[in-house]
């Protein structure tokens, strides 16, 4: 059935409605890869080249990637302009360590679109998120190099984090070489796992809530800052391409959780807070977990789409063999996708 | 300020030139007036060629409750009793007739002064109505003495009256609120007396504040009838939504407005009404909008039923030259013409001329299960799902998940950002249902 067709002279006939809204895929993509941008910037800012070369290495293998699979394999004309790959790059060089070797990112990349994307037609079609696979795969393939973090050194010499009792004005010296060190969330794990109490890890690691913040954190490239991701968040719900219940029902069911955890032993699990700033959280739950084709269609289904992911990821951060959670959640939480479909409706009119 | 709260659109409303004032068209050429022009049983032509009609003379009749018939819009010569194309270019029976002479039916009063006193009963009220031809002039056509017959399960409680014009472009409703204000409030009692009702609310979007003045100053006078400003939204003017807007009712699924209590009457229709009733005029000619992007002077003309189209757009200044598409109605749920060779009937509200870059869709692209098709149905569907269902050939997922509920507003598509044409296959599987429901209800013989 043709979908409009042609009558005398040159009048096209087609179904209503004859005018359509502003919004369409490409500007959606767009629309994510601005709001990845602040992001970016602080990544940059605090990692260095590094960082930058990840980004670059990632995003490119990707969309070349895609490009050849729909070339070759699809042999359909090959169309980028929907922006989908730039996001994966993006966003599995943000969940990369920023010194990680480049061949290892071509893998990652290779994994993100080849496997866990057009293996399934491509954009849409993709039950799990394509930049969390690449991630996982990487995490299971190279234990060593993804949990090997560089210790954020600032462009504009302020100092490093993670580097108890340094003083400020000793910071040049120290920004010489890539230094590494444990995430803060590692340094809970490692901590409790020699016997130390939460208070004393904390102590030892010595971060600000501000710092946290901004991002001066050993960590994946883009999960560091999180006031960057927020803005990228509240930019997106300003321009609608995502709504409020995944990041809320997913962070609040998180800090809930946490707070129990805590409440019940303080000295066993970290403060709701820490938990909340720590980690890729904020990165999972404003950009991973809320990616359109591998979440839940109506409201309440993105609801407990969040509460799962928020759960999982304390679950897993506090009882699992990882420090952190957030990817395994949310890719556990994607495989309920079709059947949280199935049993959260829409609330029909007059039924 | 009320509104519906599940689903709907905000497109850009489009109301170009609205304070142009209505003109009368004059055309005297041939008229072309299709026998079948509301939803119901056919009628049957009751003239012949060669006939002598005067002006408000039935040229049909029809039998079946569910139908209506057509009056001849001037005195003249029945050239002849044969077929034209409708909006589909499908070829439908229809009488042509050349305008000759001056006649008209004595009852018609062509008296203009406004006329309160409501002398019919009821039942003579219903009647009239039925026999001068008047059919939901929003754009459905239903016949409108059929909607005043109460079901005897049910009691109207509330008049609702269709002002809000929700489709971006229209016009003509609201120019017919600020010309004829105290017409449509006195067509309105005379609904409210034939359903027996106190209440009557006039719904009229917030983006029309001359008429909700207006119409707010004269209704005081009327006893039982307010008048309510609407937020934006479309699909406000649906049946259903503006149930939902006015009284906070919802419709049950299967049912008619009537079984929440409610009568939809649009403005239109009101104007028509009082025509029939205190002027006993037929429905022979009605405010048309002409419009569209590149339309030199968009405006509102009043036109006699059977007029060619095309008379209307060389009154406005003839087809822009960019033209790609003409559209019988709104853009959200007008239909496509094939050409310019159709006559005007009772449902045309508008033509809309698209401009050649506005009349293509965009090719479809992968369904990226956003969801924003489920936020934008105003029935709480899942479009996207239905889409699938209705390609898989799944009529029976279709039917459990409500595919008949469906008004064919056009929201999911109109936001689908992947422009798929969720609407075309959600129609077809909605009419495949609605066969295999008949034949299911159909004892076997």
């Amino acid at each position: 059935m043709p979908a409009e067709q042609s009558v005398s002279p040159k009048m096209i006939v087609s179904g209503s409605p004859h005018i359509h809204g502003p919004e369409s895929v490409s500007k959606i993509m767009w629309g994510v890869v601005i709001a990845l941008l602040p992001a970016l910037a602080v990544s940059i800012y605090y990692f260095g080249l590094p960082a930058l070369r990840t980004v670059l290495v990632s995003t490119a293998t990707c969309v070349a990637l895609e490009w050849l699979i729909q070339r070759f394999l699809f042999k359909k004309p090959g169309s980028l302009q929907d922006g989908s790959a730039v996001i994966t790059g993006l966003l599995l060089a943000f969940n990369l360590p920023a010194t990680l070797p480049w061949w290892m990112t071509v893998i990652g990349a290779t994994a993100a679109i080849g496997l866990a994307k057009m293996a399934y037609g491509g954009l849409g079609n993709n039950p799990f998120n394509p930049a969390l696979v690449g991630r996982v795969f990487l995490l299971i393939s190279f234990p060593v190099a993804m949990t090997t973090w560089p210790q954020p050194q600032p462009m504009f010499g302020t100092a490093p984090a993670g580097q108890p009792a340094v003083e400020i004005g000793a910071a040049t010296e120290l920004a010489a070489d890539a230094l590494t060190g444990p995430t803060p969330l590692g340094v809970i794990k490692e901590g409790l796992q020699q016997g130390l109490t939460i208070d004393e890890s904390l102590k030892s690691l010595g971060l600000s809530p501000v710092e946290m913040l901004t991002g001066q954190r050993a960590g994946s490239l883009g999960e560091v800052s999180v006031l960057a991701i927020l803005l990228g968040g509240l930019f997106l719900l300003w321009r609608r391409i995502i709504t409020w219940h995944i990041p809320a029902a997913f962070l609040g069911s998180a800090f809930v959780f946490a707070a129990i955890l805590h409440a019940a032993a303080p000295q066993a699990f970290p403060p709701p807070g820490f938990s909340l700033l720590s980690g890729g959280i904020m990165l999972g739950a404003f950009f991973m977990a809320t990616d359109m084709v591998t979440s839940p269609m109506t409201p309440w289904g993105k609801i407990i789409f969040g509460l799962g992911c928020g759960l999982l990821t304390i679950l897993i951060r506090n009882f699992g063999a990882y420090p952190e959670g957030v990817s395994f959640a949310i890719l556990i939480m994607n495989a309920f996708v079709p059947l949280i479909n199935r049993g959260f409706k829409p609330k029909r009119y007059g039924c | 300020m009320k509104t519906f709260h599940k689903g709907g659109v905000h497109p850009n409303d489009h109301k170009l030139n609205a304070d142009a004032p209505a003109q009368i068209l004059t055309y005297d050429g041939p008229l072309c007036i299709m026998v079948s022009q509301h939803l119901g049983a056919p009628s049957v032509p009751i003239v012949k060629r060669g006939d002598k009609v005067k002006r408000g003379q039935p040229l049909t009749e029809n039998t079946a409750f569910v139908g209506s018939v057509v009056h001849a819009p001037v005195s003249g010569l029945i050239q002849n009793v044969s077929e034209a194309p409708d909006t589909g270019n499908f070829a439908r029976p229809a009488i042509f007739i050349q305008p000759e002479g001056d006649e008209s039916e004595d009852f018609i009063v062509d008296d203009p002064t406004l006329n309160r006193e409501i002398r019919l009963s009821p039942g003579e009220i219903i009647e009239r109505i039925k026999a001068m031809g008047i059919v939901g002039l929003g754009g459905a056509c239903f016949p409108t003495h059929v909607k005043l017959s109460i079901p005897k399960d049910c009691k109207a409680e509330y008049l609702l009256i269709n002002g809000v014009e929700c489709e971006p472009f229209l016009i003509d409703d609201y120019r017919l609120m600020l010309d004829k204000p105290d017409e449509i409030l006195v067509g309105i009692h005379i609904l409210m007396k034939a359903l027996s009702v106190q209440k009557a609310i006039i719904g009229i979007e917030a983006n029309k504040p001359k008429a909700i003045a207006l119409l707010k100053e004269k209704a005081a006078a009327y006893a039982g009838i307010t008048v309510e400003a609407l937020k934006m939204k479309y699909p406000q003017g649906a049946e259903k939504q503006l149930v939902k807007a006015l009284t906070g009712r919802e419709v049950p699924s299967g049912k008619l407005p009537v079984h929440a209590g409610c009568v939809i009457q649009n403005v239109g229709t009101c104007f028509a009404v009082y025509e029939a009733v205190q002027k006993h005029k037929p429905l022979t000619e009605r405010l048309v909008t002409v419009t569209g992007p590149c339309v030199e002077s968009p405006r509102n003309f009043w036109v006699k039923i059977g007029t060619p189209v095309s008379a209307l757009v060389e009154a406005c200044g003839g087809l822009p030259e960019n033209t790609g598409k003409i559209v019988a109605g709104g853009p959200m749920m007008g239909k496509a013409l094939p050409h310019l060779n159709l006559p005007v009937t009772k449902g045309l509200s508008a033509l809309l001329l698209l401009p050649e870059e506005q009349a293509h869709r965009r090719a479809a692209e992968h369904c990226i299960r956003c969801g924003k098709c489920v936020e934008a149905c105003p029935m709480g569907l899942e479009p996207y799902l239905l889409h699938a269902a209705v390609r898989n050939q799944r009529m029976d997922l279709c039917e459990r998940h409500h595919i008949t509920d469906c008004i064919e507003c056009g929201c999911c598509q109109y936001t689908c950002p992947s422009f798929r044409p969720l609407l075309d296959t959600l129609r077809l599987g909605k009419s495949k249902v609605n066969q295999i429901i008949r034949n299911r209800n159909t004892p076997h013989q």
